[in-house]
């Protein structure tokens, strides 16, 4: 299939879906108060924003995404090579982890809550430990998966220290690993975001919270859209940085 | 001469889940500078085994390796060619020549000027720019055979480095190989499984057999050099280390 009948086809089913949305509720399908159609978004969208709202909430959800998205992913990405790389340290972390993994991102809020306060710190410690599991194991797993060879290529070049094999082949070679599981991070973290902010952190998630209990369902779905959006342009910048590292690949 | 190379007495036992494999016994060797040795031997006998206790990437158990190089810069005296091209996918042919001298004595400059000129001799000039899955089976191996040599080493060790070639790739590279010894003069310690090979390029064949490796015999390979592959004294050669060989006690 060409590139523009991809396109196309992927605008005509777009197309059809907003038909559908649209004709639902004007059908009488379905109440237009429980399913707002698409065309008085705009309408919502602009009265959010002229407000300064969904400016301020998007600013600070950012923040809590970026924020907990970089710490936790450092220390993911950070723990994974280094038990890739000691045998000794992931021995000693086994039990530690085994205990601490299943547990999921959401039930630290009450954690979350009693340690930080109902506060940016406490959202941003839920996204972080959501996208601390993804990348230790991403990172953890492509480490392991290094080719024995080409570490001993270093050692037979003189990079015998274990920083010098890290940075001349185990990360280089662990990249691929490494950035796909920093892609589904990205995804997972705003899931992150809303889930954290409906417990009544300030942002995009707690001001959908708000129209939601107000049965404002268009300035719901307006909040919905904007985190699609965004997410959407999150991924695609690191597709395109993933593709750019990994130029050498076929 | 003074060997550049000399094995006292090497041993090696692998440990393993309490097991223990002896792989080399009693091993002594010395080679001369400049000399073109060929290790040849069944499978299993620990000839990577050896090349890998003189490149120091193994300790050997027991005995003693001694390096003579006269090198004060504190540059490997030792550079390595595996069997399969080894090369770094993610760096361009140019910064995998280059890879050997990433020790923060030369600039990048000069790094790549180095590279170049091993490519040179490698007759890939042309090729900085590629990536290693660009290239073919053969180029790929002179690509490695390229990285050995930028560090301009003095002793070049070659784990089986044509085994995994085609017939005429394989012949060709042989070609390039003793073209370069004879042009740089480096020691080369090269591993075989090829009888023909090892006469057609080394100065001395030396034969491991048995269970754990032992020297079997040493062979000198005195034929005139250039030599050509079908000449009747490289095939009497042949077949005096064929003898050699089968008639070598087993282990």
């Amino acid at each position: 299939m060409t590139r523009t009948k991809a396109v196309a086809l992927a605008a005509l089913g777009f197309a059809v879906f907003l038909a559908i949305w649209e004709l639902a509720p004007a059908l009488g399908f379905i109440s237009a108060s429980v399913l707002p159609p698409p065309s008085v978004l705009p309408q919502a969208f602009l009265r959010e924003l002229s407000s300064g709202i969904w400016f301020a909430a998007l600013l600070t959800s950012l923040r809590h995404y970026l924020a907990g998205l970089v710490i936790g992913c450092t220390l993911g990405v950070g723990l994974g090579v280094a038990t890739g790389m000691s045998d000794t340290l992931e021995a000693s972390l086994a039990w530690v982890i085994r205990v601490l993994r299943p547990i999921p991102g959401l039930a630290w809020v009450p954690f979350a809550i009693l340690w930080f306060g109902i506060d940016a710190t406490a959202a941003i410690f839920i996204i972080g430990i959501g996208v601390f599991w993804i990348s230790y194991f991403a990172a953890h797993g492509a480490v392991r998966a290094v080719d024995r060879d080409l570490i001993e290529v270093a050692e037979a070049f003189g990079f015998r220290r274990p920083d010098q094999k890290l940075i001349k082949v185990i990360l280089p070679s662990a990249a691929p690993g490494i950035l796909a599981g920093l892609r589904t991070a990205l995804g997972q973290a705003w899931m992150a975001v809303v889930a954290s902010e409906i417990f009544g952190v300030p942002g995009l998630g707690q001001r959908m919270m708000q129209a939601a209990n107000l049965l404002a369902s268009d300035v719901v779905v307006v909040y919905m859209a904007t985190m699609a959006a965004l997410y959407g342009m999150f991924d695609s910048g690191f597709v395109a940085l993933q593709s750019w590292l990994l130029r050498w690949k076929r | 001469m003074e060997a550049i190379i000399s094995l006292d007495q090497i041993g090696l036992t692998f440990h393993r889940d309490g097991q223990s494999t002896e792989v080399l016994r009693d091993f002594s060797l010395d080679v001369p500078a400049g000399r073109f040795v060929a290790v040849i031997g069944p499978s299993g006998v620990g000839k990577s085994t050896l090349l890998r206790v003189i490149a120091g990437l193994l300790p050997p158990t027991t005995g003693r390796v001694t390096i003579r190089t006269r090198r004060d810069d504190g540059r490997l005296p030792v550079a390595m060619v595996f069997q399969d091209a080894r090369l770094l996918p993610w760096r361009k042919v140019v910064s995998n020549v280059g890879f050997g001298l990433e020790h923060g004595r030369l600039s990048a400059a000069e790094r790549r000027e180095k590279a170049e000129a091993a490519l040179a001799l490698v007759e890939l000039t042309g090729y900085s720019g590629r990536y290693p899955h660009e290239l073919s089976g053969g180029q790929r191996q002179r690509v490695a055979l390229a990285r050995a040599l930028a560090v301009d080493p003095d002793i070049l060790l070659m784990d089986e480095p044509f085994a995994a070639l085609d017939a005429i790739t394989r012949e060709s590279l042989q070609g390039e190989l003793a073209r370069i010894h004879a042009a740089t003069g480096k020691t080369i310690l090269f591993v075989t499984h090829s009888i023909d090979e090892a006469v057609y390029l080394a100065d001395e064949v030396v034969a491991i057999t048995g269970k754990p490796g032992r020297l079997a015999a040493t062979v000198p390979i005195a034929a005139e050099r250039p030599r050509k592959r079908n000449a009747a004294e490289i095939a009497d050669l042949a077949g005096r280390v064929r003898v050699e060989l089968l008639d070598a006690p087993a282990a």
